[in-house]
């Protein structure tokens, strides 16, 4: 490259939880040990400052930066170099800048909000000696031209260094860099508005210096990175001639500028510079022949000439199942008998699977398909096999799976069981809601090796507990495994390890089953391995025990005390548009689709990330995309030919606040009592200006003002079945399992269709709200939708009393299992509450006085109670 | 800029200004006992206060007033107060948090006295007093707890609450000058400034700062892992009086720091190192004529602007330095372009791009 960039400063990017898949996961994890390793990767691979960045709606970004923070200045291979703090929120820096001994870049700052709060914080920025990222924005919004850009910087910097004081050397503007080629018109000059807009801040603002985000003028090229990384080294070659100083850039996502080929550069250059009009056009015409995926789907057809046995092989690894019938017939041929096809190529190639996925070169997604190759040449070669009346090959071991009694979830369960049957384990699926009974009986008829559980919601906690209390009653001494979103390692110790002298362990996922099952039907290896984890999970236990479990808890009076105190004083509450319900028989899955927030898609497959970043993931990217595709696929299907029926009910009732209980009324006279909602509050002691949450503080008190509150139940399940039907006997595990995602993904999205129209149409106490999806996915909008189970209202039994209240099972068919689980599981119900301040929280673990007051409220007993909120008893 | 600071400065530029040396060894050396530093006042007190070295200025104000004054009659331009450890952190080693600003109201008020009556002996020489503000005993960047390196004792707001108070108080009794020194802590440091640019908002006034680092080992780190170049990066904003290194070493060890520091600084140098390194027995034995020699041999180098001693030097040795400055041409203060100097551990400069075409 041209000298200049030998001086350009490179941020690094990797320790971000909006920018990477990989760090935001070590972090929800709190996997502080590894999340600092990626931190001196950055640094060793020459970053000169580190960004960092914990703004996720989902952390407390205060206390996650202060603790990061401290940790990396422990490490003198990090803490060398020094970081920018990056936030969109002003008390996040701050924290921030109290953790820093050096002189760190705030990331960032702007005239948004309008000049005085600039000021203010310019001045606190220098009173802790940092300097600063300007963006381009002010109170009319984000810069997009040059004029804009320049004006806006420019005002900038008169304020800062004339009125504040502020060294003019320690400015970084960031005059926003946009996506281009777009195929909107008005996004053609953006490369040139960011370039141009450059020089002129350069030339007129001594000493400021220029940034920016880079890899955001390619994105509409995600997916096709040959390309994208040319127009990083075009956009940089441009900019930095035109002085930008520094920028976010992946170093391992440059090519150089003269390595790329002229006719890619020229048309790359042609859209960064918006020099002729069709260059968009152009460079989509030959953006497809640079695509690496492509070229090599055309070379692969190459494995077709390899001996049969690679072929298998080959198809099983990729999970191509084009051909695999034709490649399993001639294999038999080759065979004496056809049970040797199985023993032999596709049990070797099934091996390598497992090898590869072993050692996280493949991916969930990838392992599936293999399966799928797997079952159909096993089914082609089923008839033969039993025309010959062989045996069939022995499996490895043989495990029951079972969803327990009161839960509906399955896919989880379906892939460990792929996985294992991938691992040539027999696997006895039992399907979902099974009684502890026939598990057991189950497990003896087939004489099985081991026994796994799986659950989603929290009920499934106590259910495992009585399967396992069953087992050691009846004697049994059969590995007990568990599984499923809600269970844990410290759950399994405490609560379900010493209901069972048998051997039990808990494995996190689909990933880490192959591995226990393995061990437990080794002879070699079982007997270690049921010793350290019964000693390990006794040492959990213990440490449980030993903790004095009750030090962090409140008072139930004085967690009231210390109760959230939102405005009711300016704040007059709306009345929704009806009073009542309002049902939605046949919801129109076109409505939908956008709405879909694909990251947790992703989860559900094992493959961490956010969306779309995590299609352009170093370690996942690939296999995301080609999940992704099929996904989209699957999902233009669906709304086509109307696979699956969208229900819903929503309603909304006058209401206020009673301590920590919720009065419905039957009319807005308030005369008459509909219903009472029970809330549970926070108890953990907070730190000083935190307050002690519960739901029934968004609701203003009776006797103040009238208020309201809604809810709802939602479901895109209805007609799936015969889908996965279809599926199951295709042995398309692969596509059973996307099928039920995507209706999980469609409920979910449902919801938050229904939650907006609710804002801006049928409440309308925010008519004029106007989100992108992903402000919607960061739930920037007023008003929140807890559900019954989930951490701001954890107790599941209230559910019943919002499905009378809105009549739902009747108007969407959506029912209730003995734990409160819905069926179908594609379902969403909760409450809606409006309140401008409200927000999600957890209630987290609550003292026995609270859990008395409640049993109390609710007119219930204390068993009954602390069943369905066990994970939240802190006592 | 106020009338001190002013004064200071026009001083500064004429010549080489000297500092008072230290106050710990020349306590020692008046062998009090227990019943002195507690006095009529904490007599039932309930714990040892012998140690207490900044207490003395309520229990013993003569001795400190004595010792004050043998360094203005040895030489020195400026003193320091009897302070270094009054802040209601430090001071809980004792329990006497709530003493902390009292402490330095009247070891201000103390020093005050003494350096006013040195201005009227000799009006050709006026005294000014500086405020010392010691590191604390507990620290913002480091862990105490080797298996938990994300631990603090204390945190940031904390740590600037205390010094707020220290420099209210040092400010109510009367100082001319804020010195935040043997900072072994750059983020305790920065608190410091933070909370001192604090109070010269709302008391409306303006003080001159002076910034001492202390480096720790010979790789030329302070405790928290810092070059002195990325500690001068890290504390720019202060707007410093004067900025330089004290204590720990002899001025022997501490010379090529010195240099370091004088060419990288576009402000004041100060530089006031102990009295050698100490011996097997904890004491300093560098005499007099070997610190002087060295300090003159930077005085004629040009390394130096406000100069004198920290641990094990006495009023002889301030004597000799005084001596070897004089008539030596301060240091001159050099002129940067503006550049971004970040900082980590290690210093960071980002030169601006200049557009080309």
């Amino acid at each position: 490259m041209t000298k200049p960039i030998a001086q350009f400063i490179n941020v690094g990017e990797r320790t971000n939880v909006a920018g990477s898949a990989k760090f935001k996961k070590l972090i929800f994890e709190e996997n502080y040990e590894e999340a600092v390793t990626v931190a001196r990767h950055q640094v060793e691979g020459g970053a000169q400052i580190i960004d960092i960045n914990m703004d996720d709606a989902m952390l407390d970004a205060e206390d996650t930066i202060e603790r990061f923070l401290k940790l990396i200045a422990a490490e003198p291979d990090i803490s060398r170099v020094p970081v920018m703090i990056d936030s969109s929120k002003w008390s996040v820096i701050e924290t921030g800048l109290k953790c820093v001994q050096g002189k760190a870049v705030v990331n960032s700052i702007s005239l948004k909000e309008g000049k005085e709060p600039f000021v203010e914080q310019a001045k606190r920025i220098m009173r802790y000696g940092a300097a600063v990222v300007v963006m381009a924005f002010d109170e009319q919004g984000q810069a997009d031209t040059i004029e804009r850009k320049f004006e806006i910087c420019k005002r900038s910097y008169d304020v800062l260094v004339n009125e504040v004081g502020f060294p003019p050397e320690d400015i970084i503007f960031d005059p926003n860099i946009f996506a281009v080629a777009t195929g909107i018109e008005e996004h053609n000059n953006y490369g040139v508005d960011f370039i141009e807009a450059t020089r002129l801040i350069k030339t007129h603002l001594p000493y400021a210096k220029v940034s920016g985000g880079v890899s955001n003028i390619s994105f509409s090229f995600r997916g096709n990175n040959p390309v994208r990384e040319a127009m990083h080294s075009v956009f940089l070659y441009h900019a930095i001639k035109a002085g930008m100083d520094m920028g976010i850039v992946n170093a391992g996502q440059l090519t150089v500028y003269s390595d790329i080929p002229d006719e890619l550069r020229e048309r790359v250059e042609d859209v960064i510079l918006n020099r002729r009009d069709d260059a968009t056009e152009r460079l989509l015409d030959v953006a497809d022949e640079y695509r690496g995926l492509i070229k090599e789907r055309k070379e692969d057809l190459s494995w077709r000439e390899e001996p049969v046995a690679k072929r298998i092989e080959h198809a099983l690894v990729k999970g191509i199942n084009d051909f695999i019938e034709e490649d399993a017939e001639e294999a038999r041929q080759q065979f004496a008998r056809p049970i040797q096809v199985i023993e032999g190529p596709l049990m070797d190639g099934m091996n390598v699977v497992g090898d590869l996925f072993g050692s996280g070169e493949m991916f969930l997604p990838q392992v599936v398909k293999s399966a799928r190759v797997m079952k159909q040449a096993v089914n082609y070669l089923q008839p033969f096999i039993e025309d010959e009346k062989e045996e069939g090959s022995k499996a490895k071991g043989k495990i029951i799976m079972a969803t327990v009694k009161g839960d509906v979830h399955d896919i989880g369960k379906n892939i460990v069981g792929v996985v294992l049957q991938c691992n040539n384990f027999e696997v006895i699926d039992m399907g979902v809601m099974v009684p502890w009974a026939d598990i057991l009986k189950a497990a003896n008829d087939h004489d099985a090796d081991m026994i796994g559980l799986s659950g989603l919601i929290t009920p499934s906690l106590d259910e495992m507990v009585t399967v396992a209390t069953e087992m050691e009653r009846k004697g049994m001494d059969m590995p007990l495994l568990i599984g499923g979103a809600t269970t844990s390692k410290v759950h399994t110790a405490v609560k379900i390890a010493p209901t069972y002298t048998g051997p039990i362990t808990h494995v996190l996922d689909a990933s880490r089953a192959v591995g226990v099952a393995s061990t437990l039907v080794s002879e070699d290896l079982k007997a270690g391995f049921v010793t350290n984890t019964k000693a390990e999970y006794a040492d959990i236990l213990e440490k449980r025990l030993a903790k004095p479990k009750a030090d962090r808890l409140v008072s139930i009076e004085a967690a009231r005390e210390n109760k959230a105190m939102p405005d009711f004083e300016a704040f007059t509450p709306v009345k929704p548009s009806f009073l009542g319900t309002k049902v939605f028989e046949d919801y129109p899955l076109e409505d939908l689709v956008e709405r879909i927030d694909w990251t947790p898609f992703f989860r559900t497959w094992e493959l961490a990330g956010s969306f779309p970043a995590i299609l352009e993931d170093e370690v996942v990217g690939e296999s995301a995309t080609s999940l992704y595709a099929d996904a989209q696929a699957m999902l233009k299907q669906i709304v086509d030919e109307k696979w699956l029926t969208a229900k819903g009910v929503i309603g909304f009732w006058p209401a206020n606040s009673e301590g920590d209980d919720i009065k419905l009324y039957t009319g807005d006279n308030r005369g008459e009592e509909l219903s009472t909602i029970h809330c549970l509050r926070q108890q953990v002691s907070k730190r000083a200006g935190r307050t002690n949450d519960c739901l029934s503080d968004f609701i203003a008190p009776v006797g103040s003002k009238p208020d309201y509150m809604g809810g709802f139940a939602v479901t895109a399940g209805h007609g799936i079945d015969e889908h996965v039907e279809r599926y199951k006997a295709a042995h398309d595990d692969y596509n059973e399992i996307m099928l039920k995602a995507l209706a999980d993904r469609l409920a979910e999205a449902f919801a938050e269709r229904m939650h907006e129209r609710v804002r801006k149409e049928f409440w309308a106490y925010a008519r004029d709200e106007n989100l992108t999806n992903k402000e919607l996915i960061q739930e920037r909008y007023q008003g929140i939708r807890p559900a019954p189970g989930y951490p701001a209202c954890p107790d599941h039994s209230e559910k019943p009393e919002l499905f009378r209240l809105l009549n739902a099972q009747e108007e969407t068919g959506i029912e209730l299992t003995d734990s409160f689980a819905m069926m179908p599981t594609a379902s969403v119900s909760g409450y809606y509450f409006a309140h401008p301040e409200v927000r999600y929280f957890g209630v987290g673990k609550v003292g026995k006085d609270q859990v008395e007051d409640y049993v109390e409220r609710r007119d219930s007993d204390i068993e009954t109670i602390e069943r369905w909120i066990r994970p939240n008893l802190g006592y | 800029m106020s009338i001190v600071t002013e004064t200071l400065t026009k001083l500064a530029k004429e010549r080489i200004l000297i500092m008072d040396g230290a106050m710990g060894t020349m306590i020692q050396k008046e062998g009090l006992e227990e019943a002195d530093y507690r006095g009529e006042r904490f007599k039932d007190y309930h714990l040892d206060l012998k140690g207490n070295n900044d207490l003395l200025v309520i229990t013993k104000p003569d001795v400190i007033a004595k010792i004050h004054g043998e360094f203005l009659a040895a030489g020195a331009d400026i003193i320091e107060t009897d302070t270094f450890n009054a802040t209601s952190v430090s001071m809980a080693d004792y329990d006497m948090q709530s003493l902390a600003k009292e402490i330095n109201v009247e070891g201000a008020k103390l020093a005050r006295r003494v350096a006013d009556e040195w201005t009227a002996k000799t009006p050709e020489k006026p005294r000014f007093v500086a405020g010392s503000i010691g590191p604390m005993n507990q620290s913002l960047s480091v862990s105490p707890d080797v298996n938990n390196p994300g631990y603090r004792s204390v945190t940031f707001d904390e740590v600037a609450a205390a010094y707020k108070e220290q420099v209210e108080g040092l400010i109510e009794g009367g100082v001319d000058i804020i010195l935040i020194e043997t900072v072994f802590d750059t983020l305790n440091s920065k608190a410091a400034i933070f909370a001192t640019e604090e109070v010269f908002e709302e008391k409306g006034v303006r003080l001159p700062v002076m910034l001492s680092c202390t480096i720790t080992d010979m790789s030329g780190r302070n405790l928290s892992g810092q070059t002195i170049e990325a500690y001068w990066n890290s504390v720019r904003h202060a707007k410093p009086w004067s900025i330089g290194l004290n204590c720990a070493f002899g001025a022997e060890q501490l010379r090529p720091h010195a240099v370091t520091i004088s060419d990288i600084a576009d402000t004041l140098v100060c530089v006031y190192p102990n009295a050698g390194l100490p011996n097997e027995m904890g004491e300093y034995d560098e005499t007099p004529e070997i610190t002087g020699g060295l300090l003159g041999g930077w005085a004629e180098e040009g390394l130096l602007n406000i100069t004198g001693g920290c641990c094990g030097t006495t009023p002889d040795h301030i004597v000799a330095i005084a001596k070897a400055a004089e008539g030596k041409a301060p240091r001159k203060v050099p002129v940067f372009e503006p550049v971004m100097k970040l900082s980590g551990i290690d210093p960071v400069k980002i030169n601006c791009m200049e557009p080309v075409e």
